[in-house]
């Protein structure tokens, strides 16, 4: 097997007592000492950091750029203003996902992708093969790059304390470069977590450099302080707020029509690789959706377990969890679209068992503004 | 280091028991807790099933996983800890104690004398863990 990747905190998260796993190739944090559930309710309470120098960044230069990135990805890049970023999907001819990503706008000729991480290698052959004559430079810096995420109510407060830039003045989904502890750094509104938060780009060599700084700012250790939050709890975080994790709710057998991503999904933007696929599906209507569901009896969902309604198998669980802050177990589900009404009741296979569920709306956990 | 307390009976799969009489108390170790993580569901079965050695009797899940649990000994349930129902977390806080999990008439009750003392456990966990 070959060497599992590191990002440049994998001694740091060892230092905390992280519970190192293979996640998709790469040597990562489960948990920390605190455990998972401690992690997640730090995150809705206080604050959570995260490691996720794992991800991938590509940079789009040229005065292609826009059109290029336009005519591979879902959301309409000729919507991005300098400084904006938005969420979208890198689709297939036939509408299928090959990742999800976030489109940074710098300016009309700069844009920064970033990808996952397992599908980093995936994506960039994806991208630099897509390339036609357009006047594009493709740069994949994603070694050299950290991303820390800092997420929760005081992430702003924590974050300020160590830069000049007036970080109220960000909007959500917007981002600016700046200095953090004085190191040259991109300052994004963004997170994966359902709270507000940050997330900070900087060159990889500063990793530890602002890990322990943010560590020491949010009061890491002291009673409602930061804590380092690990892969469970940034499951667990993300299935609250009902956002979509690739390989589960996307995936190259999934369309974003499906999985609730219409609102990325801009038809009427022009010509990308996947319209006519999606406009075809969105015509003849879809056949599944993602819904939300609610195990109501005694039991906990798990990913790809069977979905039954009137003793017929009809579809599966993407991702089923325990939601820790809501203290429900909840999960995403394909089901056909006739049955993708809330209250709609479902049963669950959990190992033999058919366990109620009830479809509920999402997302299932959503911050007060 | 784990918390493995002298005067229980433990198994490969980081079970204990603890004998009384022919009745053998069930739970999992201190080690098991920790490599599981926060315990949030304990699936427990009823008073009267039979079991024989190493066959699973439920399941311990914690938010990422499931883990199945398995009887060390053969014998008839005789009674539940119907507590963990509503404190699953007793399984990280107090698992020799609060979250034992079943208790077993044995069919056999020098079965127990065949697992592993403190000491023999102990160093099944270094050598293997």
């Amino acid at each position: 097997m070959a060497e599992l990747k590191k990002t440049p905190l994998n001694q740091a998260h060892r230092d905390l007592g992280g519970k190192m796993v293979d996640f998709g190739g790469w040597d990562m944090p489960v948990q920390y000492s605190a455990g998972v559930i401690a992690e997640h309710m730090a995150t809705r309470e206080h604050s959570g950091l995260f490691d996720v120098s794992h991800m991938g960044e590509f940079w789009v230069e040229g005065d292609g750029a826009i059109e290029f990135v336009n005519r591979l990805t879902t959301n309409d890049v000729a919507k991005l203003i300098d400084g904006q970023a938005h969420y979208s999907a890198l689709t297939r001819g036939d509408g299928t996902v090959v990742d999800d990503l976030l489109v940074y706008r710098f300016d009309a000729d700069k844009l920064l992708l970033v990808v996952n991480a397992s599908t980093t290698e995936k994506d960039w052959d994806w991208i630099t093969s897509h390339l036609k004559d357009e006047n594009v430079t493709l740069t994949n810096v994603s070694a050299d790059y950290c991303q820390i995420a800092v997420q929760g109510k005081d992430a702003l407060s924590i974050v300020q304390q160590l830069t000049e830039t007036n970080l109220a003045e960000i909007k959500y989904y917007h981002f600016t470069t700046g200095r953090v502890d004085d190191v040259e750094a991109i300052i994004s509104r963004t997170g994966y977590t359902g709270e507000d938060g940050f997330e900070v780009y900087a060159d990889a060599k500063y990793a530890e450099q602002l890990w322990n700084k943010l560590l020491e700012t949010g009061n890491y250790g002291a009673d409602g302080g930061i804590l380092p939050c690990g892969l469970a709890a940034r499951n667990t975080l993300r299935l609250e707020a009902a956002m979509s994790l690739y390989g589960h709710e996307i995936s190259d057998e999934i369309t974003p029509l499906e999985a609730n991503l219409g609102w990325i999904t801009k038809l009427k933007k022009g010509e990308f690789i996947g319209r006519e696929a999606l406009q075809s599906q969105k015509e003849a209507g879809l056949k599944r959706k993602l819904v939300g569901f609610e195990v109501t009896d005694k039991g906990i969902a798990r990913d790809d377990f069977d979905v039954y309604i009137n003793d017929e198998k009809v579809g599966y669980v993407t991702s089923g969890s325990p939601a820790p802050f809501l203290k429900k177990n909840i999960g995403l589900a394909f089901v056909p679209v006739e049955f993708a009404n809330v209250g709609q009741e479902i049963k669950i296979d959990v190992r033999g068992r058919l366990l109620a569920a009830e479809i509920v709306p999402t997302p299932f956990y959503k911050r007060e503004k | 280091m784990a918390n493995i307390p002298e005067n229980l009976h433990y198994s490969k799969d980081h079970e204990w028991v603890k004998v009384d009489g022919d009745v053998a108390t069930i739970g999992i170790t201190d080690f098991a807790q920790h490599s599981l993580g926060d315990v949030v569901f304990v699936e427990l079965p009823s008073v009267g099933d039979k079991f024989a050695p190493h066959e699973a009797f439920g399941s311990v899940e914690s938010v990422k996983a499931v883990s199945e649990v398995f009887t060390p000994i053969a014998g008839e349930v005789v009674e539940v800890n119907e507590g963990l129902n509503d404190a699953p977390e007793a399984v990280n806080n107090d698992p020799y104690g609060a979250a034992w999990m079943l208790r077993v008439r044995m069919d056999n009750p020098g079965e127990a004398d065949a697992m592993l003392n403190a000491a023999e456990y102990e160093e099944y966990l270094s050598e293997n863990e």
